[in-house]
Parts: C-alpha cells; structure tokens; sequence
C-alpha cells in the first residue's frame, strides 16, 4: 500500500517538475554546454543565417497573344559564403496550362513544373525562364500565375552543427587581448563596487534602525534606485555628468571648485598630484563603481536591516546601564551581530557584480577603461562580429563563476542555511 | 568634561547647519538664482553664533517664542549679509533655521554635563546628516530627469544649471517632449508592448512554478536535493552567458524580433527564484490541512488549487511583483533580440532613442520618466509584497 503510495507521489513530483525543468534546461542549461561547443568554432555573426535558396517570381505577357506567357525567376542563394546542394524546385500551374520548351533540368507532372538544379555556389544567381501557354488557347490570368509561389529546398551545412574546432579563439582571448588588463578591471569593478554597496548599506540600515519622524518613508526612497529600470537611470546619471552641459560639471565650474569640466565618464586617466608623487586614478571606472554602489546598495541595505531588527534589544539596554556610548554599541554589540550576514553578502554581491552587463554597457559601453569580461562577451560577438570568440569569453566567466561558487559553498555555505 | 563636550555640541551642530544651508543654496542655483560662492566660511561663523545663542538662552524662555525670534533674526542677518535673494530663498533658509533651533531645544548647560553626551550629539547629528544626504544622493537624478523632461535642448545647452520651470507657458508646452515621445517615436505601442510582455511572464512563471514548487516542497522523489541546491545555483549564472547561444539558436528559429521569444527568455531566467521563493512558503503550511484535503477526495491538483494557492496568496503576489519588476526593468535580451522598431519594449526603445545623437535630450528624459513611473508607482503601493520578493530574489539567489 504505502509502495504504491510512493509511486503515485513520485509520478506526481515528476510530472509537477517536468515542464519547469524542461524550460530551464532549454533556455539556461543547454546555452551553457552550446557555449563550449561555439567556443570552440570559428563563426562570425553572419554565419549564422543558414543559407535558402531563394526565388522571384516575374509574370510577363508576350506581345500579340494573351494565351501565353513569360515566366521569369530571379534565382539566387541568400548566402554569400556558404553553398547550397541539391537545390529542388517546384511550381503550381492552373489546369489546361502547360509549358513549352521546358529547361533539360525540369520535369512537368501533375500541373506541377520540378526541377533539380543541383549546387549552387555562394552568392550563385540566375534568371530562370518558363514559357506556358493555355491549351484551349484562352486568355490567361497573370495574376493568378504570380499569386502562385513556387517551393524550393536545398541541403547546405549548417557552420554550427558542423566538427570543425579551433583553439583561436582561446589563443585570443588569452594572449592577443590584454586579458589581464581585462581581468584586473573586472576585479577592481566587482571588489569595489561590493565593497562601497555593503559600507553604504551598513550606514542605510544603521540610519533607518533608528526611530525618527518620516522612518517608513526614508526606507522606501531607499530602495528606488534598485527598483527603477537601469535604462532610465544611467541615461540619467550620463547626462547629469555629461562635461559640456551636466548639471554637476556645471555647478563645480560655477562655485570654482574646478576650472574645466571633467568627463568623468569619457576619461581613463585622472593624474593627482600628492607630495610630489603622480597618481594615476582610474577615472571612468571610478565613476562606473559609484554607479554601480549606488544602484545596488538598497539591497544590501535590505539584508543588513532585516538582521539589525533581529538583534536583542536587551543587548542594547545591557550597554546603556554598562554606560556604553553610540560608537562602542555599533563596534562592540552591532557589528559582531552582522559579520557573518556581512560575509555572506560580500560572496553572493561579489558574484552578480562580476556579471554585471547593463551598468557598464549603458554608462561607458566598455569605453575609456570600463571594459569588463561580461562587455567584452558583447564586445567580441556583436560589434567586433565573432561569435566564437565571444562563446569563449563567456566560458571564462562561467569557469571563474564556478570558482566562486566552489569558494562560497567551502566558506560559508552552511552557515548560509543557519540564517 | 562639560567643557570638551560643549565644544563638541558647537562644532558638530554648525557644521551641520552650514552643510544644509549650502545645500540649500546649490538647490536654489538649479533654479536660475545666480550665486557663484558658497560662503562656507561666513555662514559658519553666523551657525556658530546662533548655536551659541541657542545653548546659553537654554530653558530660560519660552521655546516657541525663542525659537521664532531667533530664527526670524537670524535670517535677517544672513540675508543681508548674503546676495540678493527673492524671498522664497529666505523662507527656505528661515524654515531650515527654524527646524534646526527646535532640534537644539534639549541641549541647554545642563544637559551636557551628562556621561557620553559629546558621542550622543555627534551621533545624532551624523544621523540628521545621513537623513539629507541618502534623500538628496538618491532623489537628486529622479528629480533631475523629471525637471530636464519640461526643459528645452536649447535652454539646457544654454544654461546648464538653469532647471527652473516655466510655470507661464501652457500645460501643451510645458509637457511638450510627452507629447512628442507618444506621437512622434510611438511610445504608447511600447507601453503596450512592454506591459504584455511583464504581465505574461508573470503568468506564465508562476503557471509553471507553482506546480514546481510544491513538489519540491511536499514531495519525496529520488534526486530532491540535488534539485533545490541547482535550482540556486542556476540562478548565480548571469544572462551575459546565455546570451550568445540564445542569439544563434533564436536566429535560426526565427524567433528574434517577436515578443514570444522575450517571454520565453524572461520566464525562463526568473523561474529560479520564483521557485525558490514559493516552495520556501509552501513549506510554512501546516502539512494537516492538505491531509484533510487528502481524506475528502482531492487529488493533487485539487490540493494546488483548493489549498496551497489560496493559502500562500501573499507568497504569490511578492512573487508576482518580483517578475513583474524584472521583466519590466530588463534590458539586456530585449537589445540582443529586438531589432525590428515593432517589437520594441519601453528600454529597448529608450535605448533607440539614444542611437540618434540629434535625439534631444527631453524627450530621452520623457521617456525615461514613462519607464520609472509606472514601476516607481507599483514598489511605493505594495512596497510590504515587493520588499520581501527583493530580499529573497537578490541574496539568496
């Protein structure tokens, strides 16, 4: 009895489960394996349209007879780098119609014109023509002959499902460009930019622990720069710091706090003078990282908040008759309470900056230094149009992401389910 | 002690004063008065002297009449010492002063010579501090693109700093760019789009997660745990990733440049979460119900829709409002796949805007107030669902 049981629940989990992992295993999982395999291959973004062979159908009348016509098909292979083979072609004709002088590669059967082209070569054109007439010697109706469009199938190789493989793209990815400069920004952008979102987080929720008039409100402002779209706001934040007519840049050359306008976005460099020493500050991403802090403290803000509520209040008032001032509650009695939140919080945000894309993308566009591994993915398959080097970046971040999560799961895994 | 601590108190609280005032001041700027100096050093001499005032006058007199009195002269002062300003510039510096001399009812002589008071006034001014500085760093670029919206290119280029709004003009000029964005780039089609797009994948994710989650929350079957720990870390891997693949794949299916193929995308990336975050909740109902549930006949799907869904309709709604929000927000697919100006969602189209560098900037403005309200509008009134929908979806995943 309690066997059966047990299947029937089993059958039911699976068949709960079934359409919700197909879906995940189509669009998340199987991507990731069909990364190694493009990595491995050399496509550009053209190859990817698989080649068809392709036919205009042109109906003229012939002078002095309007039984019959001229058929003409522009015939033409939509690639221009790729063949198609055994190129089969068919046409419809109303009854009593037939042709006359049929091509040696065409057969009339049924109503039916087929013809066997065979290869055509890339960009392969030709102007194929059939003359028809009316048996009955009627009039034909043109536009009935154009509305008909002829079939036509051909093989070709799809450049994806073929086995050829090259290493090139690895080889490129790590020695012809600047992979390590690539790695360092990455690096810089995610330790920085989880670094300041946790800091100002821990301020937010130490702010908003305490009761003051307008409480609920401040906490819901907080959160607007998370909530609102990316688009929106980095579109903002670039004309707020736009050099020639931003409102900040303005206001600094207006209260003469700087002479020129600075394009905190557009420049790599910025060269500070301390003691005489030159300092280079890496000026785009500086700015990119204040970004990115500000549009994702609110969620570290959150997680840090829903702990500090959970503190004992008794702690608190242990300290007051102990004659603790504000300071020696938050270093000795507050910060103990969230380290092990704040560790957990440091990985997981560690890993989504690493992936960041929109941010960076929308802000620099992987300009004057901003240039991430996840820019460089887009980089390489859309605009510099090699598919399979951008497989190949892309491989490189899951590997490290994997690494982390190793990482993660060996530090702080089971204390992640105790909280 | 008292000595260090009333130092302490002067110095804390007029520095705060002068950092709101010029605050104040750089506001005032962006709506077209002409100050080219902050006068940081001036106007905390006159801090310094009000707060000095403020603690010796102490509980000698009638707080509300003091504070009043104090403020009103006190603004008379910096004024003439000041620019010329209109007088709502004053009103503003008069009602700053006051709210500052209210907050310094409590510290009279007395009152500093208790244990840690010099911490406790720090403390409490750092707070106050904190209080301006969140609201203005974050509120700032929302006011920004909401008043560059109502500007004109020309009169930005001309006076950057100048964001005041012509209140003369008619309401058809003064929201001209939401005019132009709705008739001229067709932004009511990407409403229309981007909504259908949300709202859908929000029905479908929760379609095919709700059944999920139950079976991983109730269910015993040969490979649970392996499940709930992947489905966690499927979610750690980023949309960048997939991206490429799905592009070749969705090319040769022709499914670029249709809404279908962003649903599909979007229910499939939020699944993850949407799984977790309800098989976590369903967890949380006590098993006896279901057993009852079991005892009058219900077989499992009767059990979903009898009981585990009316039971965790606030699991649902967070749930909801969290894929609503990212499908709303999402930019990266529907820039890889739409191409076609049809198919276009309200990012996308923002984007597109930005592709024509003659595009003026008020009607990028416009459009990026059309994306943010409806999304801003949502988190505000059910801010207690969503909140608890972000803290699952953005940590744990």
């Amino acid at each position: 009895m309690s066997s059966t049981l047990s299947k029937i629940e089993k059958r039911t989990a699976y068949t709960l489960l079934l359409p919700a992992v197909c879906l995940v295993f189509a669009i998340i999982l199987f991507p990731i394996f069909a990364n190694v395999w493009i990595s491995f291959k050399e496509v550009g973004l053209k190859d990817i349209r698989i080649p068809e062979p392709r036919a205009k159908k042109i109906v003229k009348n012939i002078q002095d007879s309007n039984s019959e016509l001229k058929i003409i098909y522009k015939l033409r292979n939509s690639s221009l780098i790729q063949d198609i083979r055994e190129v089969k072609f068919s046409d419809k004709f109303p009854k009593n119609i037939e042709p006359v002088n049929l091509d040696k590669r065409c057969e009339f059967k049924s109503q039916k014109v087929k013809c066997f082209f065979g290869n055509w070569e890339s960009g392969y054109r030709e102007n194929f023509e059939i003359f028809v007439k009316d048996v009955n010697n009627n009039a034909i109706n043109s536009k009935y002959i154009k509305s008909n469009k002829p079939d036509l199938n051909g093989k070709s190789n799809n450049i994806l499902l073929t086995t050829d493989f090259t290493f090139k793209n690895f080889k490129n990815v790590f020695i012809n460009n600047n992979f390590v400069e690539l790695l360092m920004t990455t690096f810089y952008f995610t330790f920085f930019g989880t670094l300041g979102a946790i800091l100002l987080g821990i301020f937010a929720a130490q702010l908003v622990n305490q009761k003051f008039y307008g409480r609920t409100f401040m906490r819901s402002i907080l959160l607007f720069p998370y909530v609102g779209p990316v688009v929106a706001l980095a579109y903002t934040w670039t004309l707020l710091l736009d050099p020639n007519s931003g409102t900040i840049n303005s206001l600094l050359v207006n209260y003469g706090v700087i002479e020129k306008p600075i394009n905190l976005l557009g420049q790599k460099y910025l060269i500070v003078n301390i003691l005489g020493f030159e300092l280079k500050l890496r000026l785009a991403l500086t700015t990119v990282i204040f970004f990115e802090i500000w549009r994702y403290f609110p969620l570290a803000f959150l997680f840090i908040l829903a702990r500090l509520q959970a503190i004992p209040k008794d702690l608190y008032e242990a300290a007051d008759v102990d004659g603790a001032g504000p300071f020696r509650k938050f270093f000795y009695i507050t910060l103990p309470q969230i380290t092990a939140i704040l560790s957990i919080l440091f990985m997981i945000r560690f890993i989504w900056n690493f992936n960041k894309f929109e941010d960076i993308f929308l802000l620099t566009g992987g300009a004057s230094g901003t240039l991430t591994l996840p820019i460089s993915v887009y980089q390489q398959g859309f605009a510099v149009s090699n598919i399979g080097m951008g497989s190949a970046v892309s491989i490189v971040i899951v590997l490290l992401l994997i690494t982390f999560m190793i990482i993660y799961f060996k530090l702080i895994g089971k204390k992640a389910n105790e909280i | 002690m008292k000595f260090k601590s009333l130092i302490i108190t002067l110095l804390a609280s007029s520095i705060f004063l002068t950092i709101i005032i010029c605050i104040w001041k750089i506001l005032a700027t962006l709506q077209g008065l002409s100050f080219t100096n902050l006068k940081f050093n001036l106007n905390l001499l006159l801090s310094l002297g009000l707060v000095i005032t403020c603690v010796f006058i102490g509980k000698k007199f009638n707080h509300k009449l003091k504070i009043f009195i104090i403020s009103l002269l006190f603004t008379i002062l910096y004024t003439f010492l000041n620019e010329n300003s209109p007088m709502w510039f004053s009103v503003g510096i008069f009602l700053i002063i006051l709210f500052f001399t209210n907050k310094l009812k409590k510290y009279d002589l007395k009152y500093l010579n208790q244990d840690f008071i010099s911490e406790k006034i720090v403390f409490e001014f750092l707070s106050l501090f904190a209080i301006v500085f969140f609201a203005l760093v974050i509120l700032f670029p929302f006011y920004i693109m909401v008043v560059t919206s109502f500007k004109t290119q020309s009169a930005l280029l001309m006076n950057p700093i100048d964001l005041s709004i012509d209140f003369s003009k008619n309401i058809f000029e003064i929201f001209k760019s939401y005019f132009v964005i709705f008739k001229t780039y067709d932004f009511g089609r990407y409403i229309l789009t981007s909504s259908y797009v949300s709202v859908g994948t929000v029905l479908i994710t929760l379609l095919f997660a709700i059944p999920a989650a139950y079976a991983v929350a109730r269910l015993n079957f040969f490979g649970k745990t392996f499940l709930s720990t992947s489905i966690l870390i499927i979610y750690m891997f980023p949309a960048i990733v997939l991206v490429i693949p799905l592009y070749t794949v969705f090319s040769q299916l022709g499914l670029r440049n249709s809404v279908e193929g962003l649903l599909i995308v979007y229910t499939a990336t939020t699944l993850p979460v949407a799984i977790y975050m309800l098989q976590g909740y369903f967890k949380s109902i006590p098993k006896e119900i279901e057993e009852a549930g079991l005892i009058d006949g219900q077989n499992w799907f009767g059990i979903i829709i009898k009981i585990i869904i009316p039971l965790s309709l606030p699991a649902i709604a967070s749930v909801s409002l969290y894929v609503f929000m990212i499908a709303w927000n999402e930019f990266l697919f529907s820039l890889m796949f739409l191409d076609n100006p049809k198919t276009f969602t309200l990012s996308r189209a923002i984007n597109h805007l930005t592709g024509d560098a003659e595009t003026p900037r008020q009607y990028l403005m416009a459009g990026s107030v059309v994306v943010t309200l409806p999304i801003l509008l949502i988190f505000i009134y059910f801010e207690k669902y969503l909140v608890s929908g972000l803290t699952a979806g953005s940590v744990k995943g």
